[in-house]
Formats: structure tokens, C-alpha cells, sequence
């Protein structure tokens, strides 16, 4: 295979972070990366993809969703009844079955994503304790690049070193913690309210300058602290936060208060659109759009990145690590209810959700997520999500696309929505259509940058080769919903809609440089609280099959 | 002599992940902290001196035991396949793969098991936590139908009575202990209330509770006469339960294999959520076997679905009572099968057996059982957690890697697995890469 | 004369250490193949430990010792044995669409095979013989 040269012949090209806006130029792959063209008109490619009339992309990068670990897998024992009537996922000779719903099975993911041109996902929420879980199920997940981003923010630990002003030890805790979950993030969910939840009914922080139980720290030193150790580890991907007040009316003052209790320190705030929301505490019928304000504040903050969390019509399941947050929405709709908590580290909440569109607020969270798109000017600091499947399933991508690249049809689906929301949002006034170039910015070439990938997200000599290729077509949803090529390191994975290859893919994760001196503290903190060994809690490589370290510091 | 630390028990549920083992000639001769259930399982499981694979009674080469196996799970037409309890992810994980391209039942002891819990989480959900958190937190502690003295005899020491926790300090004297059973079980030693209920009437007496935690007025002689307990003491219960500042009911086979079943534990796991608008209350099933529990996450991440999954379609269908063993074998369905590391010869009703005794199955097995001795292709694998590794999940989902101490001339689960499935694979022309 | 009891199969602690000393040995048939009766039953029955007696089910019959069980373990008309062989005969098939056999709280009729005269405690055969109705 050492040999074998690809050529992509004449697709039209977008390759935002090398300035290809749409130009017809060739792509050459071999060993699995983008390579120059060879320099000897004698040397022909081994494999030519005729890719005239084509559009040509890097392969997409999805960087928050939920597809593997532990609650994952609840939901999907926990939803029978949303596979009956969904579509058979049958077995083939290069296959294994499975079935869909909100929550699909492990292989059927892999392929699923495949079939939309992605080529790397990120589970966003993962107990370090259970990490070992979510990368078992990353074995079952061929065709996908991926990692995890590490529970931090109701860490007993991290909220003790804050407790006691030890910066160092924080930092060398979420140096070790990462290390030892294989994760490439530290990632913060309602931080502080997780453990107050723990401690009594229906708990929750409603502030992020509450005092959480016990440990009597606030949301805020929290996020300020965590903020400051990914940036002294000089982590790729710095703190992702979901933050306090996820849903409620009222909420993004919370949000605006998180981004300025980073203090300058980087910081990516995730499904923002469930937290952008004005009106009373509580108060349904004051529900409105504070997309505005805050991405205002965003775009004279550069140290702010964020992706969407768009809402779309149907029916999903709800899963996150914020525990509260589960049983509220429980409250509301009054559907089934998981809930865990994971000693010393976090918690989790499962509820089924069905967003309609004749509802206000359903349809108004729909219009906020548009408003986001299409209100920040830089795309680069914005990425596509639905928070699979919270939002959506990732199999909407391409509706999204649709949405953000045809006017007429986003206004037709307004149209269908609860009347108020004209009142309430902007997205009536908001004309823009995004282009091809702007497109592969939010979902390849942005979510690359922004997690300090840089072998991925573009297509210039070295990156790696994942590579989707899309038939143009007046209706974008059809255009992206079936790529006609897919490429995975160099492999073609998808043509014309049928899986030809399933590489198992690596995992990207951190081994931060950390003071070891502090493991011993760490040690003697964990042996005293925790049901399992100190020693039997890393997760080692043996689990990791292929993988690839990313570099701290760059 | 060897020293192994830190080694994992995988007898029953609790999956105790501290045990030293002290290894002599081949033999585990010592097993620091493990409980009397876990010596044993360490002392007994030496190298067995049987051969590896035997077919129809005799001894067999390996390969030919894969070939032999392969052909009679792809000649069936209702090939089915059950244990994984006592397997580790990585065997369970290949069990999968099999049924998949034979168009099998998969199904795990979980059905015969806490499958009736898993039913009820699937109706209403579940409010649980790991169990570091009974540890740190609990102040009312509750066994319904469970009886940790005998089946997991470390749980009140390591988890759940015990312990000095975070906001537990006291450890057992900050604790109060309930029992619900219908026997006064070793367990109720423990206790600090006992409420000893008439057999069949669990149902009955978790819907007093749920009544009185919902305010909702009952009379006191049905009460009575439904649970043999006066209704005051019912009502007590529930005050302490409301007042309580972390709760936790740990339930077994008390519920899930008595008269109601599914709506037992449904009825339970209603109660712990209703209980949520009082106070913090958890539920959890005690898991009985090492690695039931992974056999349910390996199944479901891979098929959407924790047990009783039926492929003969091409494609996963749910159905316990219909796809679930213990029913595909007592209604002569199944015509071949591939027991891993189970006994069901011993455990089902005489129906199933019967039928199971009258076709042709594969079986896998650490030790000769009554199941491997009437198994047409028997192989003898090495015992995970002593002489293989792998990975595998407590009663509370927290994932643990083995630490095993032996080596065994035997094959492991995953090696016989995965050498039936290359013949499965060559016979219907499937890839290496799937 | 036989009388009707609620059976409970269960684990015990020795039926699994049992189980890992193998399913073929001693410890493990022996724990396996007694059923425990309340000493008011037992007295009332005129049993003494090792005494035979059978128990039919709607599904199967088997004979198995008696043991008294300790102290205040067991209510009257209740029977305790550890789960096994034995107490799979008495098991019905049906699981009521759930997968799970009924498994505990079991009708059973008992009736005294072989009684020891009073003051003679009795031999502890292991209750071998199963029959499924006939």
C-alpha cells in the first residue's frame, strides 16, 4: 500500500484554512495524508477519482456530541421503543446490524457518520471513573477519528484545590486526570450544580456566584480556575463549558457572566443556543432571544469560540452530565427518567424530549440557534452542533446546512412555527445565506482549529487525508446528505452511499506534562473516598488500539 | 511465589478490585480480603486437567472443535446463544459478532437475572449512582429481596453499611438498615428494621409505599392483610425514608423472580423517583455474576438492546418471553446453541433442559458442568480474572481491567470465540473487516 | 398426607463456594439438595434433620433431606432450598412474557417419605430422585 497514490481529479476545491474558496484544483493522497503533487510527470496515480463538477471538502468534524460511555449506552437500553419503527439497520458482508432511534448502536454510528461525510466525532461528557467504557465502545465505532472531553467541573478534587487556593495541584490534576482518562478536554457541565444536586432535592447552583455545598466554592471560581490550568497545561482544546442554567428563561446573563469570568483565558461555550435565553426566571411567556447581546460580547472576545446546539423538529432523547438538569426536564415533561451520579466526579440525566414546532419555546429555541449562525460574522468562531442527540440527531446536519444556505426555506419553515416567534426572534429580519466556503469553515476547518488539531480540517500536504465529496445539487439537505465519495486516511470508506471499508480509526488524546510530584497528594485524596484502586483507575493503552497524542504547547 | 495486588474477583457483583493473590506452583494459594465466596473462586479454579476441547465426549483438537461448532451453528435454523455473565467484554464482544452473522438469539443470564429490572428501567428509568456515592452519602440503607450476607458478602463492609464516608463519618452508626424479605436472612442480622413480608406480596407492599409517599390515603386492614404488616409500620418507614438525607434501596432476586417480576421492580424503581421530591433516594440491583453487568452494555451498545436479542432478520428485534432462553428452549424452538460460560443444565426449568439436552450445542466452560457434559463440542477456557484478562463491569457500571494471576494451557473465551467466528466468517463469505 | 408449602429457592454462601469447587462435588450437592423447613414445622410434621421428604410442583417432583432451619430463618409454611438441579425441577417454563421463569415463591406439596423414629436423628441422603409429573 506504501505506493499508492490517489489522485482527486478536478473537483472543485473548499479548503478554507489554506484560502480555497471553490477553486478546480487536483488532491493527491498517499500513506494516508495529503501529499504534494509529484514533482515527475512520469509518476501516475495508482487510483484517479474523476471529481469534475464535484465540490471537494476536508472530511467533517463533529466536536460535541454523544456516542459513546456510559449514559450513552442507558439511553439506549432505556429507548426499545424508538427502534421498532425506525428503519432496519441490516448486516452485510462488510457490516455489522444495528438499530437507529435517537440513540443508534455503536457500528451503526460509525457507518452513519461516514455516510455524511464525517470523519472524526468527540464525545463530549465522560466520567473520568467510566472512561474506560466510552473507549470500549470506541472500538465498536469503525469510520470515525475520535475522543472525549473529560468531566472536570464537579470534580471533589478540582473543587478542593480551589477550596484551598492551590493552583498547582489543580493544574496537575487536570494534567494527570486527562492522562489518565485518554481524553483530549476538560470539560465543565452546570459546574458546581452537579454537586449541589448530590446534596439535596431538586438541587442546583441558580448563579454561577452561589456557593456550592461543602466545598464552598462558586460556579465562578470554578470556571475562572479551570480556565487558567487548561491554558497553564497549554492545552489544544481549552475548558468546554456547559453552563449553569441550561433551558431557563432568563439564563443568558449567566452565560454572559461565564464568559467574563474567564477573564481573558480561553474558553469554548457548547450548544450555546440553550442558554441564550431573556425573559423571567421560571417564566415561560417572557421567553425570548438574547442571541444579540451575547454575540456581541463574543465577537469583541476572541478568546470565546462556540458551537450551536441547534434544536430540530421531532423527537430525541435528552442525555447530559447535568444532573439537575435531567430531573427538570422529567418535571416538565413528565416522560421516563435516568439518573446516576458517579462518585467524586459528576452526574448524569436521560429523558426523552420531542421538540414541536407549534410550541413557543421549542420553536423559539429552534429560531435562537439559527439566529446564532447567522448573527456572528466569523465563522471561525462558530461551530455546527445539534449536542447529539439533545438537540437532534447528527443525521439533521445536512437540514441544518439547508437551513443556513437557502433563505427561502428557512423562511417556509418559520412559517409553520408558533406565530410569536416572529415577535420574539430575529430570524424573520435575518436574510443571509451562507456559502459553500463558510459551510466547510463550521464544520471542518473551525472545529479543527478550535480543538488544536492540525492535522485535520484542511487539505494541505500532511493533514490527514479525510476527504468528503459531495454531488452539487439546488437542495443543499440532498447535496450533503449523500456525499458521493468518502474518504478516511486515504481510504475510500463511502461511494455513492454504500460503506466499501471500515477502518477502525485512532483515538486523539493529551498527555499533558504535569508535576508527578503531586501524584502522591492525589493518591492519598482518591484512596480515602473511592471504591475502586487508585491503581486499577487508568485507563491504559491497551484500550486504545490506534491512536495519536496531540501535542500540548503549540 | 508471585505476589499479584490489586486483583479482581469477579465472582459476584462487587467486582472487588483489591484483592492480593499469592501465587505457589501454579496454584493460587491465598487471596487477601476476598470474602469466603471469593476464596473460593480463586482457591478452586487451578489448572484443569482436561483437555481443551473435546467433541461428543472425546478428546478433540482445537480447530477441529471450531469447525465442528461453526457447522452446527450455521446449519441451525434457530441457532441461539446464552451466559456471557461470566465472560469479560472483549469474549462478549466476539459472542455478538457471532450472532450477528449467524442470524442468532443472543441473550445473557441477565434474563433469568435483573432482566425484569432492565424491563422496568426501560418503562420508567432509573435514579441510581455509582456506589462510592452509598458509600460517601447514604444514611438510609434498604435491602428489598436481597440478601448481600450470602450472595455478596463484602457489600456491607466495602460499600454499603460500613464505610466511613464523606458526610458519613461514623461510618455504621450514622446509618440506619431496613430489610424487606420474606425470610429472616443472615442479612437481617444487620438490620435495624426488619419487615417480614408474606411470599407474593412485594407488589403489594412497594405500592403502600408509593401510596404513602404520595399522601394518598390507605386502609389499614387491607394493608394489613396484603403485606402481613400493620399500616403504622409502613408509615414509619416512609417518614424515615422522606427524612432521610441520601437513600438508597439495593434490590435482588427477591422481586425479580417472584409473582410480579417486571412490575416488582417497575413498582420499585417508581417509588426511589417519586421519593426524589422528598429527598436524595437511589435504587440499584444487586447484581449477582462478575460481568453480567458488561454483558449487558456489550450487548446494548452493539445492538441497541440489553438481552434477549433476537438477528435472525439481519437486523436486531427486542422481545423478552419471545427471544429470551429460557422460552426459545422450553418451547423447542432453538435447534442449536452456544452456551459461553453457563450453566443452564442446572438453573433452567426441566422444559428448557430437556429440550436443550435433545440438540446440538456448543458450550464453554472453566470447570466440567452438567451443561459441558452433555455438549456435542465442549471446550475447557482458562477462568477470567485468574488465568486470563480482560475487562469487566461492576454492579454499578464502573468498568475494571483483570489482573490475572495464572497463565492456562486453556484457550480463553475470546480465543475459542474468535476461532468459531473464522469459520462462521469463511463459511458465509464475510469479510476480515467487519 | 400431603400439605402445601410456598418454596423459596435462594444462594447461599456455601452453594457459592460450591459452584467453584465444581458442580460435580460434594459441597456443592449436598448444599443443594436439602430443603429447610421452620422447626414448627418440623415438629409438627414429626421430621428430624435427614428425613426424606417429596415436593411436587405443577411441574416436576423431586425427594430431598430436610434441615431445619436456624433459629426463627424460616415462617411456617415456608421452605428455603439453595438453588440448583433440585430446585430447577420444580420450576415451571412459563415466564409470563418476561424471560424470567418463576423462580421463588414456588406451591410446592409436601409429603414425608421416610420419618425417624422419634429420639434417632436421621441419615443425610442426598436427595437424588426428580421426576417430572407423569
Amino acid at each position: 500500500m506504501s505506493t499508492a497514490l490517489l489522485k482527486i481529479a478536478g473537483g472543485t476545491v473548499y479548503d478554507p484554512a489554506n484560502g480555497i474558496d471553490g477553486q478546480v484544483r487536483d488532491v493527491w493522497v498517499a500513506d494516508g495524508k495529503i501529499v504534494s503533487p509529484p514533482t515527475d510527470p512520469d509518476i501516475r496515480p495508482t487510483r484517479q477519482l474523476d471529481a469534475r463538477g464535484l465540490v471537494v471538502m476536508p472530511g467533517g468534524i463533529d466536536m460535541h456530541c454523544h456516542i459513546a460511555g456510559p449514559k450513552v449506552n442507558i439511553a439506549r437500553k432505556m429507548r426499545p421503543e424508538e427502534k421498532r419503527g425506525a428503519a432496519p439497520i441490516r448486516r452485510t458482508r462488510l457490516t455489522h446490524s444495528g438499530t437507529l432511534g435517537s440513540v443508534p448502536s455503536t457500528f451503526t454510528t460509525g457507518y452513519l457518520y461516514a455516510g455524511l461525510g464525517y470523519t472524526t466525532a468527540f464525545d463530549a461528557a465522560v466520567p473520568p471513573l467510566l472512561a474506560r467504557h466510552a473507549h470500549e465502545e470506541f472500538a465498536d465505532t469503525p469510520c470515525l477519528d475520535k475522543g472525549l472531553y473529560v468531566l472536570m467541573g464537579n470534580n471533589h478534587y478540582v473543587m478542593q484545590s480551589i477550596q484551598r487556593r492551590e493552583p498547582d495541584k489543580l493544574q496537575a490534576f487536570v494534567g494527570w486526570l486527562l492522562g489518565a482518562s485518554k481524553g483530549l478536554a476538560p470539560k465543565l457541565v452546570n459546574p458546581g450544580g452537579v454537586e449541589v444536586w448530590k446534596h439535596r432535592p431538586a438541587g442546583n447552583v441558580r448563579g454561577i456566584d452561589d456557593q456550592v455545598d461543602y466545598f464552598d466554592v462558586t460556579p465562578r471560581q470554578i470556571i475562572r480556575a479551570m480556565a487558567e490550568a487548561a491554558d497553564a497545561l497549554r492545552l489544544p482544546h481549552p475548558v468546554h463549558i456547559h453552563c449553569n442554567n441550561l433551558g431557563l428563561p432568563g439564563n443568558w446573563t449567566t452565560t454572559l457572566e461565564t464568559m467574563k469570568a474567564l477573564d481573558g483565558h480561553r474558553g469554548h461555550v457548547t450548544h450555546i443556543q440553550f442558554h441564550s435565553y431573556g425573559g423571567g426566571a421560571g417564566d415561560e411567556d417572557t421567553f425570548h432571544s438574547k442571541v444579540a447581546e451575547l454575540a456581541d460580547y463574543h465577537a469583541t472576545h476572541d478568546n470565546l469560540t462556540i458551537d450551536v446546539g441547534q434544536v430540530l423538529f421531532g423527537e430525541t432523547t435528552s442525555m447530559t452530565g447535568d444532573g439537575p438538569l435531567g430531573y427538570y426536564l422529567h418535571k416538565i415533561y413528565g416522560g421516563k427518567w435516568f439518573s446516576s451520579d458517579t462518585e467524586m466526579e459528576s452526574g448524569c440525566g436521560i429523558t426523552p424530549i420531542k421538540y414541536r414546532n407549534k410550541s413557543l419555546v421549542h420553536a423559539l429555541q429552534w429560531a435562537i440557534g439559527l439566529e446564532w449562525y447567522l448573527m456572528v460574522q466569523d465563522p471561525w468562531r462558530v461551530v455546527m452542533s445539534t449536542d447529539h442527540p439533545n438537540g437532534g440527531s447528527f443525521l439533521a446536519y445536512p437540514q441544518i446546512v439547508r437551513l443556513l444556505m437557502d433563505r427561502s426555506y428557512r423562511h417556509e419553515v418559520l412559517k409553520t412555527c408558533h406565530p410569536q416567534v416572529l415577535k420574539r426572534s430575529r430570524l424573520a429580519d435575518l436574510d443571509r445565506e451562507y456559502s459553500l466556503y463558510e459551510i466547510a469553515i463550521i464544520t471542518r476547518a473551525g472545529p479543527a482549529r478550535i480543538l488544536g488539531l492540525t492535522h485535520k480540517g484542511h487539505l494541505a500536504p500532511g493533514a490527514d487525508a479525510d476527504i468528503t465529496i459531495y454531488t452539487p445539487n439546488e437542495n443543499k439537505e440532498t447535496m450533503f446528505a449523500l456525499p458521493r465519495v468518502v474518504i478516511k486516511s486515504g481510504t475510500v470508506i463511502v461511494e455513492e452511499g454504500e460503506i466499501r471499508a471500515t477502518p477502525l480509526g485512532k483515538t486523539l488524546h493529551v498527555q499533558p506534562e504535569y508535576d508527578v510530584e503531586i501524584e502522591a497528594d492525589i493518591r492519598t485524596w482518591f484512596e480515602k473516598y473511592y471504591t475502586i484502586r487508585f491503581r486499577n483507575y487508568p485507563v491504559s493503552d491497551a484500550y486504545l488500539h490506534d491512536s495519536q497524542t496531540i501535542p500540548c504547547g503549540t | 511465589m508471585k505476589i499479584v495486588e490489586d486483583a479482581t474477583c469477579t465472582f459476584c457483583g462487587c467486582v472487588c478490585d483489591d484483592i492480593t493473590l499469592k501465587v505457589e506452583n501454579q496454584r493460587i494459594v491465598e487471596a487477601n480480603k476476598a470474602c469466603v465466596l471469593g476464596k473460593a473462586w480463586f482457591l478452586n479454579h487451578q489448572i484443569e486437567d482436561r483437555p481443551s476441547c473435546l467433541i461428543d465426549g472425546k478428546p478433540a483438537p482445537l480447530d477441529e472443535g471450531y469447525e465442528r461448532a461453526a457447522s452446527i451453528l450455521c446449519e441451525a435454523k434457530y441457532p441461539i446463544i446464552y451466559g456471557l455473565s461470566d465472560s469479560p467484554c472483549e469474549a462478549q464482544r466476539v459472542a455478538v459478532s457471532l450472532a450477528d452473522w449467524i442470524g442468532a438469539n443472543v441473550d445473557s443470564t441477565t434474563s433469568v437475572c435483573h432482566g425484569p429490572s432492565g424491563m422496568a428501567l426501560q418503562g420508567v428509568g432509573e435514579v441510581t449512582c455509582t456506589l462510592g456515592e452509598v458509600a460517601n452519602r447514604a444514611d438510609l440503607v434498604m435491602f428489598w429481596g436481597s440478601n448481600p450476607a450470602e450472595s455478596h458478602p463484602r457489600h456491607f463492609t466495602r460499600y454499603s453499611l460500613m464505610p466511613k464516608g464523606m458526610f458519613v463519618p461514623n461510618g455504621r452508626k450514622d446509618r440506619t438498615c431496613v430489610v424487606v424479605d420474606v425470610r429472616r436472612t443472615k442479612s437481617v442480622k444487620a438490620a435495624d428494621l426488619f419487615f417480614q413480608i408474606p411470599p407474593r406480596k412485594d407488589f403489594e407492599a412497594i405500592w403502600c409505599l408509593r401510596a404513602l409517599a404520595a399522601d394518598v390515603a390507605l386502609d389499614a386492614d387491607q394493608v394489613e392483610r396484603d403485606t402481613g404488616i400493620p399500616l403504622a409500620r409502613w408509615q414509619d418507614l416512609m417518614q424515615r425514608m422522606k427524612s432521610a438525607r441520601f437513600g438508597v434501596i439495593f434490590f435482588g432476586m427477591g422481586l425479580t423472580m417472584t409473582r410480579g417480576k417486571h412490575c416488582n421492580t417497575e413498582a420499585l424503581l417508581a417509588l426511589v423517583r417519586d421519593m426524589n421530591a422528598h429527598t436524595r433516594f437511589v435504587v440499584k440491583p444487586n447484581r449477582g455474576h462478575g460481568n453480567v453487568t458488561g454483558a449487558d452494555n456489550v450487548v446494548t451498545w452493539r445492538t441497541g438492546y440489553p438481552f434477549g436479542v433476537n438477528l435472525a432478520r439481519g437486523y436486531p428485534r427486542f422481545n423478552p418471553g419471545e427471544y429470551t432462553t429460557s422460552d426459545t428452549l422450553a418451547r423447542g424452538e432453538a435447534d442449536a446453541a452456544l452456551i459461553v460460560s453457563a450453566d443452564p443444565m442446572s438453573n433452567l426449568a426441566q422444559a428448557a433442559r430437556a429440550h436443550l439436552a435433545s440438540i446440538p450445542y456448543v458450550a464453554l466452560d472453566p470447570k466440567e458442568t452438567p451443561t459441558t457434559r452433555a455438549a456435542a463440542v465442549a471446550f475447557t477456557v482458562a477462568a477470567y480474572g485468574i488465568q486470563t484478562g480482560g475487562t469487566v463491569y461492576r454492579l454499578d457500571d464502573v468498568p475494571i481491567a483483570l489482573r490475572p494471576a495464572l497463565d492456562s494451557p486453556h484457550p480463553s473465551d475470546q480465543t475459542v470465540l474468535e476461532g468459531i467466528e473464522r469459520c462462521v466468517r469463511q463459511r458465509k463469505g464475510i469479510g476480515e473487516f467487519a | 398426607m400431603a400439605e402445601p408449602f410456598v418454596l423459596i429457592p435462594g444462594r447461599t454462601s456455601r452453594q457459592g463456594c460450591g459452584i467453584s469447587a465444581g458442580k460435580f462435588s460434594a459441597e456443592y450437592l449436598d448444599e443443594t439438595s436439602v430443603v429447610q423447613l421452620a422447626s414448627t414445622d418440623m415438629k409438627r410434621l414429626g421430621l428430624t434433620s435427614g428425613d426424606v421428604v417429596k415436593l411436587s410442583s405443577a411441574d416436576g417432583q423431586v425427594e430431598l433431606a430436610v434441615r431445619a432451619a436456624t433459629g426463627d430463618e424460616l415462617p411456617p409454611g415456608v421452605l428455603f432450598i439453595a438453588y440448583g438441579d433440585l430446585s430447577s425441577r420444580l420450576m415451571g417454563a412459563d415466564t409470563h412474557g418476561s424471560g424470567m421463569p418463576t423462580s421463588k415463591g414456588l406451591d410446592v406439596m409436601l409429603e414425608v417419605v421416610t420419618r425417624s423414629p422419634p429420639g434417632q436423628a436421621g441419615s443425610t441422603p442426598r436427595g437424588t430422585k426428580g421426576a417430572p409429573p407423569g
